[in-house]
């Protein structure tokens, strides 16, 4: 039995202590002495206040009851830290960029500053958190009543001297972390007292209960193999696979989202931050400390079911074992860790809630409306914030302990704790929403948070009060009028689960639908889109990349004014003197929107960042540049970016339009050296008549006694020349023409030997002076090819005259054949004459080339036959080549090594039926 | 007989014509209509003066008048240049190549045979002035 007064003494002994850890931590602080206070030691330490009063009692409570249940409390955060490490990277990293000072902060800041975000985030951790202080409230109580009692066996009722005790209790704690939370109003300065006196409490609540665990284990169960032995006597089941099912799933989650949405972890982790490389130790460290907590969690409740008579309340073990066995000393100490556990927790939770407080409620209506909280102008807001937070933390307080009023009797911790989880999980689909979903809207973020809570408080809160309140335990025996259907913890019918279980799927479930659906509904306005690109590219971006004011000025007095309304005098002279370059005063501050933009960071890391920019925004006003504007500015810079990457793009295309055009150039040049050679040849080819024609002319004018032989053989001549003429312009129109490539003619089915004959039929003339013999060889019978009839003719008469006209042979003679190949018709010429000798095999297809004239005859071309013929059958898809034969095939005569005969052959595309 | 006047030149209806007006000048003329007979007629017969057209199969004008420059023994042959081109560079490579005169188709028929009369004198007998006498 320990007396009352040493209880108490050692308590408010113990409290004294923190205060020094925490008065030397900031005094250090103060002298810059940071070594120690920012080491990722004390940082890890900080986070550990996860572990409270309900780790340090209710495990073992839980482990009594529910066997292995009590590890997916542990397994949540260890998977985070070790597995999320990234993800909590980036909310730190984010914590830094943005200043930011509290969860609500966050969430609110990410979705575009919204005011409404971040009361409702606000009222959903107070009203979340209550249970958990109320959790606080009751282990305290309840482990001051075990022991000062005079039969620690006896269980504990709660008598109204409880609620009395709690009430000084809540008082107390009330009181306790207003000192240590609100000595001075810097929310945005870490907290490194309370943080260093955390840590302490971390080592103190580690020790004891490892302490107890150790006295357990191998004072009474005598080691571990003899304590685990009695698990199966005591009822506690180690190998049942029903300890991991859907609760057990449920609960890891829960405890997963909770190690960052619990306003305290997430004061802790990231705003009390002082690096981002600390993370890296924490990521193994805290999971350590966490298994160490747990490691004799079992075997207490083992023994402690196995020796501690029935009915004895397991949650109080680890203090009732000590005490039975009169280890007074370490009963002591073990309530001391217990205290360290539950203050530890009250402080940072009632310290970051009344952050949130009075950052996302009270300041946002004394900004509205200065008058309501007596704000005169140019007065500090610094005695409001801290009146208001001092207010805050008494609020929170003062609704744990009516929590606990309202549910005295019900029960066990662990499900106390548990509806908390639940209520903060609710803000787990909007934080990893805003780190990574760009399109999350914060009206997405608003309904989904509206929803999940909602659903949170009916199946969750609300079954809570049941033990004391008659209309609530009805409500879940049959439904909101007797609907079923709607049943707290049987929602929609789904009773087959455990009432958490139900409550928390249904509420992440419509939250998380909630927020995707009506983002996806509706749009991102300015900021929001801006916060959305700091935040989920936090990694891309440099530390300044939060832009507010873009254009603002205003004057520095203004200014200057307005920063010592929120942070006092003192601290808005050395804010400004650290802004002031270097050497000079802070009245040489140049208003520059960078120096607004940092202003209203720093503002933000004392009253939020929505309450920071509404202020910044009053002042400066006249020239304030709205989010809508800056967005303009934005989308400007967006588009000149754009017209730039156009302009670039334009620079490439004129590059090869002129690359193009170079080339064209070259192939124009080209075409205009064809042209200056063909205009030549033209001419040549015009003035041989024409010289033959003029001489002709005048010798029959000077020569008045020519024989009528004489003159009629020079008029002929005349007359023949001038046929020519006109048969070489009409050949040049017909070639440019086809050059051109006019549709002249309609391609049909013909019958290639009819073109055939119709060709030799009209070369008879040709023929028959030269003396050629045309011989028709094997034809293909029966097809059609795809031609026109004139024109193939043309093509036939032009290669038939050829052969006549340029051989030169003894018995001259030209072959004609055709055979089916493929889809084409061949058609070849083979003549006997003196062959086209392998220079003029490139060139016989040039305009104006000319075989060696047959000197007997006044016949001749204009050089344009074959040019001609190609062109045509191009026009047909066929084509004209020249085959090089070295004996034409039936042919024995040789008359000389250039008299192998030409072979043309005509290549036609069939007509198929 | 020796011809006075060789004409090169492979289009028959102009051969025929230059052979009737040099022949009607008073000279006695020869032809042939191809650059490897020119060379051939002119190293066995040796004109006194040659009428040559620049487009000539077999050989053509520029070949035939620098192989004949080329050689002493016909190295000072008056030859007298046609072409039907008439460009500006083929007069002047063939001036280069020594050629004695130069005239372009289509041409006045005097022109060829004052050309002609200039390289070799007045022909012993003038037709010319008889018939414009007549």
């Amino acid at each position: 039995m320990i007396s009352g007064s040493v209880v108490i003494g050692t308590s408010i002994a113990y409290v004294i202590l923190l205060f020094i850890v925490a008065y030397i931590s900031d005094l250090r602080a103060r002298q810059g002495r940071w070594k120690l206070l920012r080491s990722p030691l004390i940082y890890t330490l900080a986070i550990s206040v996860y572990a409270t009063s309900w780790t340090f009692y209710g495990a073992v409570g839980s482990a009594a009851r529910n066997g292995l249940e009590f590890l997916a409390i542990y397994m949540g955060p260890t998977l985070v830290f070790v597995g999320w490490w990234f993800g909590l990277r980036k909310l730190v990293r984010i914590g830094h960029n943005q200043r930011i000072t509290s969860i609500a902060d966050f969430v609110s800041s990410r979705f575009g500053k919204s005011e409404r975000l971040a009361i409702l985030i606000t009222i959903i951790a107070v009203i979340g958190i209550t249970p958990y202080i109320a959790l606080q409230l009751k282990a305290i109580t309840t482990s001051l009543r075990v022991i000062l009692a005079t039969n620690p066996n006896v269980s504990i009722a709660q008598t109204g001297d409880d609620l009395g005790l709690a009430f000084a209790i809540a008082a107390a704690m009330a009181l306790f972390s207003v000192l240590f939370g609100t000595r001075n109003i810097n929310a945005n300065e870490q907290h490194h007292g309370v943080v260093a006196a955390i840590a302490f409490e971390a080592v103190v609540k580690f020790v004891a209960l490892v302490a107890v665990g150790l006295f357990v284990v191998f004072g009474i169960g005598g080691g571990f193999e003899a304590t685990f032995a009695r698990a199966q006597d005591v009822g506690i089941s180690l190998n049942t696979p029903d300890s991991f099912g859907p609760r057990w799933l449920t609960i890891t989650i829960l405890s997963a989202a909770a190690i960052i949405c619990l306003p305290r972890q997430f004061q802790t982790t990231v705003v009390e931050n002082a690096d981002e490389n600390h993370l890296k130790t924490a990521s193994w460290a805290f999971p350590l400390y966490l298994l160490g907590m747990s490691i004799f969690t079992l075997p207490i409740a083992i023994i402690g079911l196995s020796v501690l008579p029935a009915g004895s309340d397991p949650d109080m073990f680890v203090l009732a074992l000590p005490l039975a066995n009169d280890q007074n000393a370490l009963a002591l100490f073990a309530f001391i860790g217990g205290f360290s556990s539950a203050t530890s927790m009250i402080i940072i939770a009632s310290i970051a809630l009344s952050i949130m407080i009075s950052n996302h409620i009270v300041v946002p209506i004394a900004l509205r409306s200065p008058n309501l909280f007596g704000l005169k102008e140019g007065q500090g807001m610094t005695r409001l914030l801290l009146t208001s937070r001092r207010a805050s933390i008494a609020a929170t307080l003062f609704l744990g302990f009516v929590y606990f009023w309202l549910t005295s009797g019900s029960g066990a911790l662990a499900p106390i704790g548990l509806i908390s989880f639940a209520g903060v999980a609710q803000f787990m689909p909007a934080i990893l929403a805003a780190l990574y979903w760009r399109d999350a809207t914060a009206n997405g973020a608003l309904a989904g948070l509206l929803t999940g809570s909602a659903i949170w408080a009916y199946s969750s809160f609300l079954p809570s009060f049941a033990t004391s309140n008659e209309q609530i335990a009805q409500l879940l025996l049959t439904g909101p009028w007797g609907i079923e259907f709607l049943r707290p913890q049987a929602l929609l019918g789904l009773d087959s689960f455990d009432p958490l279980v139900q409550s928390v799927f249904w509420s992440l479930l419509a939250n998380t639908i909630a927020l995707v659906v009506v983002s996806i509904m509706g749009e991102n306005n300015a900021i929001g889109r801006l916060q959305a690109t700091l935040f989920v590219d936090v990694f891309k971006q440099n530390q300044n990349g939060q832009r507010g004011f873009a254009r603002s000025s205003a004057p520095l007095n203004d200014l200057f004014a307005m920063t010592r309304r929120v942070l006092g005098t003192e601290r808005a002279e050395s804010l400004f003197d650290s802004f002031a370059p270097s050497g000079q005063s802070r009245l040489n501050i140049e208003p520059t929107p960078e120096f607004i933009t940092r202003l209203e960071k720093e503002l933000a890391g004392s009253i939020g960042a929505a309450s920071a920019h509404v202020l910044l925004g009053q002042v400066v006003s006249g020239d304030t540049v709205t989010m809508e504007e800056v967005m303009q500015m934005a989308d400007e810079t967006q588009q000149i970016l754009e017209y730039s990457q156009m302009l670039e793009e334009t620079t490439t295309e004129l590059r090869s339009t002129t690359d193009q055009l170079q080339q064209a150039n070259v192939q124009l040049r080209q075409l205009d050296q064809q042209k200056d050679e063909f205009l030549s040849q033209v001419s040549h080819e015009v003035r041989t008549p024409m010289t033959a024609i003029r001489s002709f002319a005048e010798i029959l004018l000077t020569n008045k006694d020519l024989k009528p032989t004489q003159r009629q053989q020079f008029v002929r001549t005349i007359h023949d020349e001038s046929m020519r003429l006109t048969g070489l312009l009409e050949e040049i129109l017909d070639l440019n023409a086809l050059e051109r490539g006019e549709k002249l003619w309609a391609n049909e089915p013909v019958d290639p030997n009819r073109a055939l004959n119709r060709a030799i039929e009209v070369c008879t003339p040709v023929t028959d002076q030269h003396q050629v013999s045309v011989q028709l060889g094997n034809l293909a019978k029966d097809v059609r090819v795809i031609a026109n009839f004139d024109r193939i003719c043309q093509v036939f008469i032009n290669l038939i005259s050829n052969a006549a006209k340029y051989n030169d042979a003894k018995n001259p003679s030209v072959t004609i054949s055709s055979k089916v190949d493929g889809q084409h018709l061949l058609v070849d010429f083979i003549d006997n004459g003196p062959g086209i000798s392998a220079a003029d095999t490139q060139t016989i297809f040039d305009k104006f080339w000319r075989g060696t004239r047959n000197p007997d005859t006044s016949q001749s071309g204009s050089g344009l036959g074959l040019a001609i013929s190609r062109e045509i059958l191009g026009k047909m898809d066929g084509s004209l080549n020249l085959i090089t034969k070295k004996n034409p095939a039936g042919k024995n005569e040789k008359t000389g090594p250039n008299k192998s005969g030409a072979c043309f052959r005509v290549t036609l595309p069939l007509h198929t039926k | 007989m020796k011809p006075d006047v060789l004409i090169v030149e492979d289009e028959p209806a102009i051969l025929t014509s230059l052979e009737f007006i040099l022949h009607h000048a008073g000279w006695a003329t020869a032809c042939v209509t191809d650059g490897e007979a020119a060379m051939q007629y002119i190293q066995l017969t040796r004109p006194r003066a040659v009428v040559l057209d620049l487009m000539l199969p077999k050989k053509n004008g520029f070949e035939v008048l620098k192989a004949l420059r080329a050689d002493p023994r016909t190295h000072d042959l008056p030859i007298l240049i046609l072409t039907a081109k008439g460009q500006q560079q083929d007069k002047l490579t063939a001036m280069e190549l020594g050629a004695s005169g130069f005239i372009t188709k289509p041409y006045a028929n005097s022109d060829v045979v004052d050309a002609v009369n200039e390289l070799i004198g007045t022909p012993p007998l003038s037709k010319k002035t008889n018939i414009e006498l007549s």
